[in-house]
């Protein structure tokens, strides 16, 4: 705290002067007032749930630093701040409402989370989508994991409409399907309209119990013609990876060559609405888990699409589940606009074509992102 | 046909199962319309006597279905109501070949009278969402035109399957009768009384361990709204009849202030078929499979052509949750005190925390 404090000391010495001249009555907005400059020098981070936490972390070592540091030079504004703070206290009931205190609103958040979730007063939509769950519980988790573990770099958000639909199409690729919710969480924060990616997801996700209550929860839907036109009729932004399980059960040696995109289906969902297409190249996700082998024989005794033979899995048992911390990129290119081309949803050769084209966008964009990702685990 | 159109209200009609609970209200409900002269409800001889107040203008007769055909020549009918139809087996009536028996063989046997009926011009047919089915590939809404993906495997699910199929026999062979088929979403509501809100109404409520399915729920009042408008205007096809929104099971049974009990899915299946095959409970697997699939259906067609909206799933269901205050477990208000003295016992630490050190 004090080591902290010293710390800030050459920037702070100048605006701790300035309350030393008010006088000691209203400490409370004297203290807001050196505390603006640190928000200010605080990182650069956009997003509102980041800043949330980078000020609330702030004021609490500001308010307590500068209680040292006044305890130490003046008395006086000791004792005015004492007054400052003991007021209220007194005044009010038994318990000081402080409106200004984050970590009381965080509690207090927190408590009337638990309190909704509690009494069932949150919305569900259609396809069971719980917005209320997926903002406070599963893209925190995601957050830690696509940021601080796997520093991912996000570009060509602009690429993403604001509103309206939109699909998004990627390279699927980790053994787990991670890097979907990982586009998801990361497009949710990047994207100014902060907008939730609707994920199609293989049948094998919505078979298997607590994976699909997870997956309907944070948006997600059996990948099917209905589901994904129905979504996308309503405005949403969805995701597909074309590639499916081909995508993610590949080799370690297969890393970032495309597979087969199946038979266009995402295509025409995108024709048949006439939504523009948005590729998205991910890199970082081949490296996660390494799939050095497939022991098929074991994954068809576990009706598996793939059984997963990585360096540390099945080797060091649930330790092998750790995903290992490879840097990411993840590039949105510009929409391939598909309005035009509405009457012909069921022409097989528009389809294909239009499936090649994406499929090359993310090929090539893949490309580029690796030239810029030299070594797969730097900072 | 513009919604709202009353051109087509029929003079007799006949309202088959108005010993059950949504038989009685709606023979009584069209007995109560002037526009409608008679109405007949008919019966299985060995029917009770229940309901018999709200039926005192309806016209009751007791006969066995295989006879019905000269009735319905006999008394020059105009509509027929088809509501005899049972959606869990109930050992006191033949269990589950009982159920089989009304629902397959009643429905044969009142299609084949109709089509015998010269004078019929309008049918209305009691089904089920439950004719969907259920598969993990089915989409996440079904629409009219959605085909089951695998035949189900509960009983009520695949009597619903054969029902709409002599249904459909019967629009070919009988093109100058209006068929109206209503696929109904379970009802819920303050008086109605199904398996559905009997499972509700416990205070702790099994669930399948890891599938929270999405619920749709129809409230009674528009179920006979629906079937009265069926009635009285022209609207043939098949609409999907549920309370649009949808609520997630795990968040129904909190607001009703019950606690979820998971389950694992065999030992739940398991339970299911030992109890029907002891006679008691009336849980089957159509209960199991809706409850790790759910079933959510698109109602615009409904909206469209009926010009009527049914109030939503969530409203039905509070609904439902007055009327059944009886085995809550928590309430929101006593959440809602929890919230306020466990944040005023934090901030008074906090408070103390912060004088201590200040």
């Amino acid at each position: 705290m004090t080591g902290s404090g010293q710390g800030r000391d050459p920037q702070g010495i100048g605006r701790f002067d300035v309350p030393q001249q008010s006088p000691a009555l209203d400490a409370e907005p004297a203290r807001r007032n050196g505390h603006r400059p640190a928000a200010d020098l605080a990182p650069t981070p956009t997003p509102a749930d980041e800043v949330d936490t980078a000020t609330s972390d702030e004021v609490d070592t500001t308010t307590s630093d500068e209680v040292d540091t006044t305890a130490s030079g003046e008395p006086v504004s000791l004792d005015g701040d004492r007054a400052a703070d003991g007021t209220p206290g007194g005044t009010a009931p038994a318990v000081p409402d402080r409106p200004r205190d984050q970590w009381d609103r965080r509690v207090a958040g927190g408590l009337a989370f638990l309190r909704r979730r509690l009494s069932g007063e949150y919305e569900v939509d259609e396809f069971g989508f719980d917005p209320d769950l997926t903002d406070a519980v599963f893209h925190p988790l995601l957050r830690l994991l696509y940021r601080d573990w796997f520093r991912t770099e996000v570009s060509g958000v602009e690429h993403v409409p604001v509103d309206g639909p939109a699909l998004v199409v990627g390279n699927h690729s980790g053994t787990v399907a991670l890097d979907a919710l990982i586009l998801s969480a990361a497009l949710h924060d990047k994207h100014p309209a902060r907008r939730y990616l609707r994920l199609l997801g293989a049948d094998l996700v919505f078979r298997m119990p607590v994976v699909s209550e997870i997956a309907r929860k944070t948006g997600g839907t059996v990948a099917c013609n209905p589901d994904a036109e129905r979504l996308l009729g309503g405005g949403d932004l969805v995701g597909v990876f074309p590639e499916g399980f081909k995508g993610i059960g590949k080799l370690y040696a297969d890393r970032y060559k495309l597979q087969r995109f199946g038979r266009g289906g995402f295509v025409s969902a995108a024709l048949r609405t006439g939504t523009p297409i948005v590729p998205v190249a991910i890199v970082g996700g081949e490296e996660i888990y390494p799939m050095l082998a497939d022991i098929k024989p074991l994954a068809r005794l576990l009706k598996l699409p793939y059984f997963p033979v990585t360096p540390t899995f099945p080797l060091l048992g649930p330790l092998g589940m750790v995903p290992l911390p490879s840097k990411w990129l993840i590039e949105f290119c510009p929409p391939i606009p598909t309005a035009h081309l509405t009457d012909s949803a069921d022409d097989p050769l528009v389809v294909f074509n239009l499936a090649d084209q994406v499929r090359e966008t993310i090929q090539q964009t893949l490309h580029t992102l690796l030239e810029r990702r030299p070594d797969p685990f730097g900072p | 046909m513009t919604p709202g159109s009353t051109s087509g209200a029929p003079g007799v009609v006949v309202v088959t199962g108005v010993s059950r609970y949504l038989g009685a209200h709606v023979a009584a409900r069209l007995a109560a319309d002037p526009r409608i002269e008679r109405v007949i409800g008919v019966d299985a001889p060995e029917a009770g006597a229940e309901f018999s107040d709200l039926l005192d203008r309806v016209e009751r007769i007791r006969v066995d279905a295989g006879s019905l055909g000269g009735l319905l020549a006999d008394l020059d009918v105009d509509a027929v109501v088809h509501l005899a139809l049972v959606s869990a087996p109930d050992p006191q009536h033949g269990g589950r070949s009982g159920m089989k028996e009304q629902n397959v063989i009643g429905t044969m046997q009142l299609l084949a009278a109709c089509q015998r009926a010269p004078r019929l011009r309008k049918l209305v047919v009691r089904s089920s969402t439950a004719a969907y089915g259920v598969s993990f590939r089915d989409p996440a809404v079904f629409t009219e035109e959605t085909e089951p993906r695998e035949v189900p495997r509960g009983g009520f699910g695949r009597d619903i399957l054969d029902v709409e199929g002599y249904v459909r026999g019967f629009r070919r062979r009988r093109s100058d009768v209006t068929a109206t088929v209503l696929r109904f979403a379970p009802f819920i509501g303050s008086t109605a009384d199904t398996t559905l809100t009997r499972y509700f109404a416990q205070p702790f409520v099994p669930t399948v361990f890891g599938r929270d399915p999405r619920l749709q729920f129809l409230h009674f009042d528009d179920a006979l709204e629906v079937l009265h408008r069926s009635i009285v205007e022209d609207h043939p096809g098949t609409y999907n009849v549920a309370g649009p929104g949808v609520l997630s099971l795990s968040q129904a049974i909190r607001r009703a202030g019950r606690v979820a009990v998971p389950v694992l899915e065999p030992g739940l299946s398991g339970a299911a078929a030992l109890a029907r095959s002891m006679g008691f409970g009336r849980y089957g697997l159509d209960q199991v499979d809706l409850f790790v699939h759910g079933r959510v259906v698109d109602t615009t067609r409904l909206e469209q052509e009926y010009g009527f909206t049914p109030r939503s799933t969530a409203e039905a269901f509070d609904d439902f949750i007055r009327a059944h205050h009886g085995g809550v477990v928590v309430t929101r208000s006593q959440l809602a005190a929890a919230e306020q003295l466990v944040l005023d016992g934090i901030r008074q630490v906090r408070a103390a925390v912060r004088e201590r050190t200040s």
